[in-house]
């Protein structure tokens, strides 16, 4: 009776639960198998990818596609152009952010917690109601076609990655301030010399969501960007897509090409990916 | 000890200072514009032109592609977003068993939020393409006759929602960290009564993980309301305006026609539905969101 019920535990917790691991690696296979397909078709010449019924493994593998999507579009531009929005809109945003979690989490002023309760509001915020006003601003500045929207309301703090910082100082002793101010030194200084040393892992998961946040930004560079020349990748794929839309190895190749570094990213940084979302969705 | 306090209250207004001033310059600002240019005739180039409510009644009186978005767009949503939750809590649960190669699975499974949201799109065009695409062809193999996903008019928004089940990644991962915080006495418990699996669920795991789930629920809706870059880089909206979703509406207004005015008012009623939503979501929560020690 005793056996029986032991048994009878826990399908939330067993270890061997062969019908568990058939479920998941069937999930497994409708996650993974779109990007084998976007692998596999980049390696495939015109002939190949139009066979049916399709075939999995390349015969022969061509390389082909690659050097072709860099004469096709400028790619190595295009990149450029992402990094030149995307290096100081991440390192504005770490720095804003920084500030205000810092303000928001350590030190001690009247109203705290209703000013960031207000400014948690704006994470529900659609960005539709903002997107028109804000472009309008910026072409009466007359700086469409530029970077500058891309770029300078990153400096303004994100109130998302504020509130992943601060969850993270509030976990950093407070007697650390308290005898850092008793020897005579600044919120600046305690930031700069005590906090942000300590925080490495959080701020190394914001720069990656910022990072990340720019390369796949579409609509910015959509609205703000008219001029060829200074597409980003996200905004210079779609051009190529409504340009070659049936050379399928073509598109497959330059994707490719877009994807590439992010899943490099993820797998050097994944822990900060993973504790990062779980983080989101823990109350402070 | 007094001046302290005022160092500590300077340096605070120093550094609240930028996000207060975004808060102020990219959001309060634009919304309040934004709700004065609806009531305007404005076409970028020369002047606006007051009209009152002309712009909401012309969205639901005359305009004929209006409803058809609104329809549209809740088709989308109220089916992708349960089903989103329920892949995304489904996923959770196998994962949050003691398994073997949880770390792999997990990344299997949240690989796919990882691709930047345009190529996976242009990805998708491809797998949904119906001669030479991956799915039809898999369908084949058990004799299912072609589908025209994105290309048929019926089945256009089914295969936006299937593609959207394809990134739960986030939403999953959310989830497990929600269920990992089960304590797992309570199970212990349950057993000792003898429950079901399903009891099991239903009376523990469901109660425990609701704040989890009410974060989700709320910031899917929001998402999933406006999709964009997927019906304007796949289907422009087509066939048959059938994929024309709401913020890809707008967007055309705003960007193709240059109707700020009328944009505006299409902005305004989606941010008032989106907040009534929410309002809605948070003051129900309260008769099914589980708060432990309360």
């Amino acid at each position: 009776m005793k056996e029986n019920k032991k048994n009878h535990t826990s399908i939330f917790f067993q270890t061997n639960n062969k019908f568990t691991y058939i479920i998941l690696i069937s999930l497994s296979f409708f996650m993974i198998m779109p990007l084998v397909w976007l692998v596999r078709s980049s390696f495939m010449d015109m002939k190949q990818i139009f066979v049916f019924p399709p075939v999995w493994i390349p015969d022969p593998f061509t390389f082909d596609n690659y050097p072709e999507v860099f004469e096709a579009v400028p790619f190595l531009r295009y990149f450029v152009n992402t990094f030149t929005i995307l290096i100081p809109a991440v390192i504005g945003t770490v720095i804003s952010c920084c500030m205000g979690a810092y303000a928001f989490s350590r030190l001690r002023w009247p109203y705290r917690n209703f000013v960031f309760a207000v400014l948690m509001t704006t994470l529900m915020l659609p960005y539709a109601v903002t997107l028109i006003p804000t472009f309008l601003i910026w072409a009466k500045l007359g700086l469409v076609n530029s970077y500058w929207p891309l770029i300078i309301p990153k400096w303004f703090g994100a109130i998302f990655y504020i509130f992943l910082l601060r969850q993270f100082f509030l976990t950093i002793p407070k007697e650390l301030d308290e005898a850092a101010t008793i020897d005579g030194a600044t919120p600046l200084q305690i930031l700069w010399h005590i906090i942000l040393p300590l925080s490495k892992p959080a701020l190394i998961t914001v720069a990656i969501f910022a990072a990340l946040a720019e390369w796949n930004d579409f609509l910015g560079p959509l609205i703000y960007l008219n001029k060829d020349e200074d597409f980003t990748l996200a905004i210079g794929l779609a051009q190529f897509t409504g340009l070659y839309h049936s050379q399928w190895n073509l598109l497959m190749a330059a994707s490719t090409l877009v994807v590439v570094p992010v899943i490099i990213l993820f797998f050097f940084a994944q822990k900060h990916f993973i504790e990062g979302i779980a983080l989101t969705g823990t109350k402070g | 000890m007094y001046s302290q306090k005022k160092t500590e209250i300077f340096w605070a207004i120093v550094f609240i200072l930028p996000a207060v001033l975004g808060f102020l310059l990219w959001n309060i600002i634009p919304i309040i514009s934004s709700a004065v240019i609806s009531f305007t005739e404005y076409r970028l180039i020369g002047p606006s032109i007051w009209v009152g409510w002309d712009n909401y009644r012309f969205l639901f009186v005359e305009d004929f592609l209006f409803p058809k978005v609104i329809k549209v767009t809740l088709y989308y949503s109220l089916v992708s977003v349960p089903l989103k939750l329920m892949f995304a809590l489904f996923i959770a649960i196998l994962l949050n068993k003691k398994i073997k190669g949880l770390a792999i699975f997990r990344t299997i499974f949240y690989l796919p939020a990882i691709v930047p949201l345009i190529a996976a799109t242009i990805l998708w065009i491809w797998l949904f393409n119906p001669d030479f695409g991956l799915i039809n062809s898999f369908l084949q193999i058990f004799g299912i006759a072609k589908i025209q996903w994105i290309y048929g008019s019926k089945t256009v928004i089914p295969s936006l929602i299937l593609m959207s089940l394809w990134d739960v990644g986030p939403l999953m991962i959310i989830f497990l960290a929600g269920l990992q915080g089960v304590p797992r006495t309570l199970y212990e418990a349950a057993d000792i009564d003898g429950a079901s699996n399903f009891r099991k669920f239903y009376h523990v795991t469901l109660p425990m993980i609701t704040p989890t789930l009410l974060f989700n629920l709320v910031i899917t809706i929001i998402t999933t309301l406006q999709t964009f870059l997927q019906p304007y880089v796949m289907t422009e909206g087509g066939p048959n305006n059938e994929s024309l979703l709401y913020l890809l509406y707008l967007y055309r207004t705003a960007f193709k026609d240059y109707e700020m005015g009328l944009a505006s008012a299409q902005a305004w009623l989606i941010f008032i539905f989106i907040a009534l939503l929410s309002y809605i979501v948070f003051k129900t929560s309260k008769y099914w969101v589980y708060y432990e020690g309360k």
